[in-house]
């Protein structure tokens, strides 16, 4: 069985080439991917992602609760509407997913989780909140649109109240608030994405997101499928859950040590096996690859190297760069001369830190 | 989706030959294929001289979604590759039947030609694989 947005007869209208994504149909493109793509870098482009799964907490410990299940720490967020990038772990320091939080008031967060993983979040966050009284409420009710570029946010600022305008103008990164959309609809917007451009992911009720999404369609914002989200942000260095990490692996395998928080006296959910991973030496790296000349890194590719063999996880051609990059897991230590094997050839590569492109325009080394 | 050209045959896999008139084959692949694979990237050519067996791999096209092999509907020699592709192989994305073109080949069996799909069966194939 096969779940559908609220937008799939737009996008079929548009003539987008439909795919399975995580038991979704979903556009992959309209057309081409790569056009799509230099939409998002050097205009607006937007993207249904109404198959994210929207979940609502309730309950007047919820604090304690979002303390106990994420890795990162919810007492960074102090001010309504702040959001914050977290993983969810099982006992054994495996990624469950990945996820945002957004802070309301201490008896109120919301968390946006993955798609392809609503089952199995839903349940964990459902076993987990139970001792905490904490009510968890999915959202199927929005749908959610994204509004990336360097002219999105201005885009949908237009289309926005003009009483409101001024202060989601003013949203800083990583946050979000209501605002009235076309009509007087009500929006829940965010300033986050998954692209490396600036821009809004935008919570719309259903009813309203044909409406909104022919709006900004009208303000000259170009639709791009799931194909060109993906290389947005391969390019902008974010993981994607399922390929770049899982159960399997721990945030320090998977480059997201950033996102752990050590703080005292919180005991949440996998700290015990991070913190014996880290005294104990981690023993696999991610790390961002780049190949100069033609082909393509691809998803589980054979990376060598001087320690043992490593494997490509996310890797594509990248059309800010007109090459391939890759995100590889290798074993931990002085890699030396790294090739990876294309189709039973072995082909040198480039370690680079990444992102590989931020705010349009290539990183320094790569 | 374009029109498929009548002098065309085509496999099952969705490569096509044209039979020139100096008794060439030229190859490529369908504007349906062009339109699965999505924006191609890079196209490993074969060499000019090599030679392919009908219904094995001669060339491999790389999307930015995945590579793919392509086969040769012919059996015999590569007289000529379409070098354009090196640079643009979005030449095929624009115009699989005509510019996209990929090789021609010097036919050793030109029985070989009539295993192949003709245009009206091949546009039953992908209309069906639509549903």
């Amino acid at each position: 069985m096969t779940d559908k947005t609220v937008l799939n007869a737009t996008h079929r209208a548009l003539g987008a080439r439909m795919v399975d994504f995580g038991g979704w149909d979903m556009p992959i493109n309209y057309g081409s991917q790569i056009e799509e793509h230099h939409a998002v870098r050097r205009d607006a482009g937007m993207f249904d992602v109404s198959h994210m799964t929207v979940v609502d907490l309730h309950g007047a410990r919820t604090r304690d609760f979002l303390r106990h299940l994420l890795a990162n720490s919810v007492d960074k967020l102090k001010v309504h509407g702040k959001a914050l990038y977290s993983c969810m772990l099982d006992e054994q320091g495996g990624v469950i997913d990945d996820l945002i939080v957004y802070f309301f008031d201490d008896s109120h967060y919301r968390v946006v989780v993955n798609a392809a993983t609503r089952a199995k979040d839903l349940a964990w966050i459902e076993k987990q909140a139970a001792p905490f009284g904490v009510e968890v409420k999915e959202r199927p009710d929005y749908a959610m649109i994204a509004v990336q570029g360097p002219n999105a946010r201005g885009k949908v600022l237009d289309l926005l109240h003009a009483e409101d305008r001024p202060r989601i103008e003013k949203l800083g990164k990583f946050a979000a608030a209501a605002a009235q959309g076309p009509g007087g609809m009500p929006l829940f917007v965010a300033r986050t994405g998954y692209t490396g451009e600036d821009g809004f992911e935008i919570l719309v009720p259903e009813e309203k997101a044909v409406a909104l999404w022919e709006a900004l369609a009208a303000a000259g914002v170009r639709p791009a499928g799931l194909g060109a989200r993906d290389t947005l942000r391969l390019e902008a260095g974010m993981n994607l859950y399922g390929q770049d990490m899982d159960e399997t692996v721990s945030p320090w395998e998977a480059n997201l040590g950033w996102t752990i928080v050590l703080d005292e006296g919180r005991d949440f959910i996998g700290r015990a096996a991070l913190e014996k991973q880290k005294a104990e030496g981690v023993k696999r790296v991610m790390v961002g690859l780049v190949l100069d000349e033609k082909g393509v890194l691809r998803h589980g590719q054979k990376v060598l190297t001087a320690n043992g063999e490593g494997e490509i996880l996310s890797g594509s051609f990248a059309p800010t760069l007109e090459k391939a990059v890759a995100f590889a897991r290798i074993p931990a230590g002085e890699p030396g001369d790294i090739r990876v094997d294309i189709r039973g050839r072995e082909v040198p590569v480039r370690r680079v830190k990444y992102p590989f492109v931020r705010d349009g325009k290539p990183c320094e080394g790569i | 989706m374009s029109e498929i050209p009548g002098d065309l045959k085509f496999l099952k896999s969705h490569e096509w030959a044209r039979v020139e008139d100096d008794g060439l084959v030229r190859v490529g692949i369908s504007d349906h294929a062009q339109g699965q694979l999505g924006d191609l990237v890079y196209v490993e050519l074969p060499e000019v001289g090599a030679s392919v067996q009908a219904g094995n791999g001669a060339v491999v096209l790389e999307s930015v979604k995945a590579a793919s092999d392509i086969y040769s509907p012919v059996s015999g020699e590569v007289v000529e590759v379409n070098e354009a592709l090196s640079d643009k192989p979005e030449i095929i994305n624009e115009d699989a039947y005509g510019d996209g073109w990929i090789f021609t080949v010097r036919m050793s069996d030109r029985a070989e030609l009539d295993e192949l799909l003709d245009a009206d069966a091949y546009a039953e194939l992908i209309e069906n694989e639509d549903h």
